[in-house]
């Protein structure tokens, strides 16, 4: 009992609640008791230490309040999504002026520069990309073999014929079905020559400028009909670092080369082919493209004319599409069947080239 | 300077527990903290907590009279909740190196250390006063805490007279003074 009649003086003590004459005895009695003094100094420390406990506890009630109530109005949110729009935000609002100026002055800066390159750079001429097709009258110059083979067919063609251009083109079809580019069809008729000098008439079945793909038929009684081709045409993408090869004639001979897939995507991301890495000359334009199981995925076209090696492919899906458009505009006649297996896949690359080699052909195109 | 006259405003709404500047100052500045937060192996909840407990180290500093303001409100909230979360995050040994959204930050050290002697005080209390039990608890929480009146607390908890209550208080005092001074140690 006397512990809590003290505690209580101590209490009015602290809380200025004596009057003067109670505040000097406590005092003295202070003074004079080491015990009573260590319970005031104590009390007061526990009262303050409530005060502070009592302070916190409610403001952390309040962040809690307030932290629930921006929440159920959107003012915040708990999800990632809308904080990081929320970071980008507050980065630009706080950067917006540094940001405009830097901008403008970069700009300026650009145009000046652009400008000046433009002012002083010489007029360039070459074109970026390069068609890999033959000028055969410019071949002719150079190479007097081109000049024997073109004689020796003359008997099989009017007399008087110009050649214009020239390429590679392979069999889709046993009946005699050919796809090569568009471009290397600049003539109004072609012939074709197998791997083995014979050469064939044939007709221009069908001209898809915009897709550059281009389909003969071989109309020549020579011509022996393949009952089924070894390849087939591949209907999805390829993947990235595939390793490719192709065959085609840059010269008059059949030529073999090896690549991988080094993009998706062609010339400035043209979706509509790949970007290989191999290298390529005039002559292999229309030439096949073929995985190791020895499917087509593609049709040589293009290459970088600045980039030695960088090459364009038309992606397999487009030859789907143009015999779909053949065999649709082709009422009563022959249908493109493309064959869907390929019978090749296990065999090694010699043996592989050497059946495929008969399906490969050289393709020129000229006016009458 | 305007804006420093109404960060003055925002301290002393903070000091006061104003509500209404307590959600502007959380309006303005949790966002950036999320972010952090997230950027660095954190979770909502994480953000949430660091950002609470920087902004009771600034409540903390703002009730003390003496505390002037070296940088803006933000940057200081920027300042705590990063030096906070890293700390938390090598205790749970998920240090990484810290990505910043290029926000400008200060030395809070001494701060945050006199915030943690201040945050083990308040757990001393808080498990003080939950080991009284009842009606110690409420008792003392309603006299000191709430400042209720004597004579309204002896109705509500149904002493016969307030002498009664007033006596219960005390001895709770004492026993909470006990609990408490057995682990608070005075000078550390």
């Amino acid at each position: 009992m006397e512990d809590l009649i003290l505690l209580e003086t101590i209490e009015k003590y602290l809380s200025n609640q004596m009057d003067a004459q109670e505040k000097t005895a406590f005092e003295l009695v202070r003074k004079n008791t080491p015990e009573i003094d260590q319970m005031v100094v104590e009390h007061a420390m526990l009262l303050q230490q409530m005060d502070q406990y009592s302070m916190v506890k409610s403001i952390k009630l309040t962040l809690a309040q307030t932290h629930q109530n921006l929440l159920e109005h959107g003012e915040i949110s708990n999800t990632i999504e809308v904080s990081e729009g929320g970071k980008v935000i507050q980065l630009f609002n706080k950067y917006k002026r540094v940001a405009s100026i830097a901008a403008s002055v970069g700009g300026v800066i650009a145009l000046f520069i652009s400008g000046l390159a433009l002012y002083l750079s010489p007029a360039s001429h070459n074109s970026q990309i390069q068609q890999l097709s033959n000028d055969i009258a410019a071949i002719k110059k150079s190479q007097q073999y081109q000049g024997k083979l073109i004689n020796e067919v003359k008997s099989k063609l009017p007399a008087g014929v110009k050649f214009i251009s020239g390429g590679s083109g392979f069999l889709i079809d046993g009946k005699g079905f050919i796809v090569t580019n568009a471009h290397v069809i600049k003539g109004t008729d072609a012939i074709v020559v197998d791997n083995t000098g014979k050469e064939y008439v044939a007709e221009i079945a069908l001209l898809d400028k915009l897709k550059d793909l281009a389909i003969l038929k071989i109309n020549d009684p020579d011509f022996t009909s393949k009952k089924s081709l070894p390849y087939s045409i591949r209907k999805s993408t390829t993947d990235l670092g595939e390793e490719i090869f192709t065959l085609g004639y840059p010269r008059n001979e059949i030529v073999y080369g090896t690549g991988y897939l080094s993009a998706r995507s062609g010339y400035e991301g043209d979706s509509l082919s790949y970007q290989l890495q191999m290298s390529a000359n005039p002559g292999n334009s229309g030439a096949p493209v073929f995985d190791n199981a020895g499917e087509v995925i593609g049709v040589l076209s293009t290459r970088e004319a600045q980039l030695e090696g960088v090459v364009f492919a038309l992606k397999s899906n487009n030859i789907f599409k143009v015999v779909n458009d053949y065999n649709t505009s082709n009422e009563g006649g022959k249908d493109i069947k493309i064959s869907t297996r390929s019978n090749i896949s296990r065999m090694s690359r010699k043996n592989q080239i050497a059946t495929l080699e008969s399906c490969v052909y050289y393709v020129k195109s000229f006016d009458k | 300077m305007k804006s420093t006259s109404n960060e003055q405003v925002l301290l002393k709404g903070l000091a006061a527990n104003d509500s209404v500047i307590i959600e502007q100052l959380y309006k303005e500045n949790f966002s950036t903290i999320q972010a952090f937060i997230l950027a660095n192996n954190g979770s909502y909840d994480d953000a949430k907590d660091v950002f609470q407990e920087a902004m009771i180290t600034l409540y903390e500093k703002a009730q003390s009279g003496s505390f002037v303001l070296t940088c803006q409100i933000k940057t200081y909230v920027y300042s705590v909740c990063r030096r906070l979360w890293l700390k938390k995050l090598q205790q749970l040994g998920r240090f990484s190196h810290p990505v910043d959204n290029l926000e400008e930050t200060i030395s809070v050290d001494d701060d945050l250390e006199e915030h943690a002697k201040h945050d083990a005080a308040f757990a001393i209390m808080d498990r003080a006063l939950k080991s009284l039990g009842e009606p110690c608890k409420s008792l003392l929480e309603g006299y000191y805490l709430q400042k209720m009146d004597m004579q309204a607390l002896a109705s509500e908890f149904g002493y016969t007279n307030s002498d009664n209550a007033k006596n219960q208080k005390y001895k709770c005092l004492m026993r909470l003074k006990k609990l408490f001074f057995a682990q608070y140690n005075i000078g550390e």
